[in-house]
């Protein structure tokens, strides 16, 4: 298809989506690999990567299997970051859209309510929430997408100024189509390109806030995200190193593979670069 | 036309609030279409014909644009007091509108058949199979050519008279009683424009359907209506039979507009007509005739009384002090 061959011309953005498949593909076959709780102490404690063949990545500071928890971590992290993702475009597409489209004084109480959440350092409004709501995986998930929608409701309110005087808006109003429709059917698709561009990149910004949150200690404790295992290796980070480093890896090259599916995004559906 | 007519405006007025102050874009329109009847409706860009379109359709900008007095009776019903909701069901059903631009008029990412199923769906009890069957039809009955492999195309796919014929179909679906169009041939080229005029007189014939048409194009409005209103300014000044107006323009306005349309075999050394000056803006209207400043026929009554509309025979309506004099 059209789409494919010029999300594929970006070559950077061809390998982020390839490596992000292949995460997420570890991730739902996590329980394949290592089938019992990664969280379970298996072998002696602080075992570097290679000493021991069967444990790969080394073992950390009580002894559990580091490549276990990077495996089953990536289903934590790649879950969080796309429900935060979900979270935040549902609040900012809905924001936006209704201010937007209605203009006035909706449109004027939405966006100073936006610049409130804006003006509030992002990781400390999550911290604050977490804090509030409890560590659990799901209130963490709310508490990033609630710090992360204003930029989306800014992009598609933008959209939505620009696409609501159009003719064909005019024309649709003129064969009886309600406010709902009009949103909904046919400014909302003509709205999207740049919003899902924003929304990929909304995904890795949710994952580093959840390392963030679980390296400050404040994550789900039931849950071995990729944060969790850095901030667990903190303590020993001037004799084993490696029990950060490793999963700060992970972290690294999966935000900079969606941050490259982002730019390919942008290239694929953004019109005006089409023809470069 | 009797009461039966499907389409009748009184004394219409459309008002602009904005922050330089108030200007009526639209002052005492009355007009009346009757079923299987094309009046035109024609003036000079800023003249309130699209206003005056709007208004009927209740699609007026708001802020800053408002009716602030009269009625539009469509079939009986008085539109200007309904509520939004009940405006819903009237617009694509009982009255339908075409653009002037139809490759902006139509959604960049929907197809055709979309577009027109939609319009079905919302107004009619059809099924989606059913609407698709009737998406075919119509694209046909609008001289679609390929209609059945168009229907997968987008707008960007088309040519500039088919995105029209499309709109055509659309505005069409549902039999509306009324069809406004607004300039719908300005942004075809004349051979498209000719096709389009002859399929919208034969749509119309087919339905006896009333039909508004806004044009500022003369040689349109002698091939396709049967009535003619000239705008000036928000203001109706003329009205007439379509023949009558091309022999005797009562209006010197309507004289001027007929004599700056070029006509081809007039000896070319002539220089064309044209009516000096320009239309004057809607805040500085003078307190007399909008049209003193820029008339030939000026008389010193002109500049401080506001002629009204007479009628110096009847089927002619003129807003004239010198056409009044003619007359006497």
């Amino acid at each position: 298809m059209d789409f494919l061959s010029r999300f594929s011309r970006n070559r950077g953005a061809l390998v982020g989506a390839l490596v992000i498949l292949l995460v997420a593909l570890i991730a739902v076959l996590a329980p394949v690999f290592f089938p019992t709780d990664p969280l379970r102490i298996v072998g002696p404690p602080e075992l570097w990567p290679g000493d021991d063949p069967d444990f790969l990545l080394g073992t950390d500071s009580l002894g559990r299997d580091i490549l276990a928890m990077i495996v089953h971590g990536a289903r934590a992290t790649l879950l969080i970051g796309l429900f935060a993702s979900a979270v935040a475009t549902l609040i900012g597409v809905t924001v936006g859209a209704t201010a937007g489209y209605f203009g006035g004084w909706v449109d004027e109480a939405s966006m100073r309510a936006a610049e409130l959440f804006q003006t509030i350092p992002n990781l400390i409004f999550v911290l604050t929430i977490v804090v509030i709501l409890g560590s659990t995986l799901h209130n963490i998930v709310i508490a990033i997408g609630i710090v992360s929608w204003t930029p989306i409701a800014r992009m598609t309110r933008a959209e939505f100024l620009a696409l609501r005087d159009r003719e064909f808006v005019q024309a649709c109003r003129s064969m009886g189509m309600g406010d709902l429709g009009i949103i909904m059917g046919e400014i909302l698709p003509n709205a999207l390109p740049p919003v899902i561009v924003l929304s990929s990149l909304v995904v890795a910004g949710a994952i580093l806030f959840e390392s963030a949150v679980s390296f400050l200690g404040l994550g789900d404790p039931n849950v071995a995200s990729w944060g969790r295992l850095v901030g667990d290796g903190r303590q020993l980070i001037r004799s084993s190193w490696y029990i950060c480093a490793i999963p700060g890896v992970a972290i690294m090259i999966t935000v900079l593979c969606l941050n490259l599916i982002g730019d390919g995004l942008n290239d694929a559906l953004n019109p005006k670069l089409r023809d470069r | 036309m009797t009461a039966a007519a499907p389409l009748q405006v009184h004394d219409l007025s459309t008002t602009l609030f904005t922050r330089r102050g108030t200007m009526k874009a639209v002052d005492g329109l009355s007009l009346t279409v009757g079923a299987g009847e094309t009046v035109a409706l024609v003036g000079e860009s800023g003249c309130g014909k699209s206003l005056s379109a709007l208004s009927i359709m209740r699609l007026l900008p708001d802020p800053p644009a408002r009716v602030t007095a009269g009625r539009v009776t469509l079939n009986g019903r008085d539109l200007v007091p309904l509520p939004e909701p009940s405006m819903l069901d009237i617009r694509g059903k009982e009255i339908g509108m075409i653009f002037q631009d139809p490759m902006s008029s139509l959604n960049p990412v929907a197809t055709v058949e979309h577009q027109i199923v939609e319009v079905l769906t919302t107004h009619t009890a059809l099924g989606r199979t059913a609407a698709r069957q009737r998406a075919l039809e119509l694209l046909e009955m609008v001289g679609m050519p390929d209609a059945a492999r168009r229907l997968g195309a987008y707008p960007h796919q088309l040519s500039g008279g088919m995105c029209q014929r499309v709109m055509i179909a659309m505005a069409i679906a549902c039999h509306p009683s009324v069809l406004i169009a607004d300039e719908p041939t300005t942004a075809l080229d004349v051979t498209v424009q000719a096709q389009v005029l002859a399929l919208l007189k034969r749509l119309q014939a087919e339905a006896g359907m009333a039909m508004i048409f806004i044009t500022h194009d003369l040689g349109v409005v002698a091939e396709t209506a049967d009535r003619v209103v000239v705008m000036y300014a928000g203001r109706k000044v003329e009205e007439a039979a379509v023949d009558d107006l091309f022999e005797t323009p009562l209006h010197p306005y309507t004289a001027g507009l007929i004599g700056a349309t070029p006509t081809p075999g007039a000896a070319r050394a002539a220089r064309l007509a044209d009516i000096p000056g320009m239309v004057p803006p809607l805040n500085e209207l003078p307190a007399g005739c909008a049209f003193a400043a820029r008339c030939p026929r000026v008389m010193e009554r002109c500049r401080h009384e506001r002629p009204a509309l007479t009628a110096p025979r009847p089927g002619r309506l003129v807003a004239c002090f010198a056409a009044e004099q003619d007359a006497a």
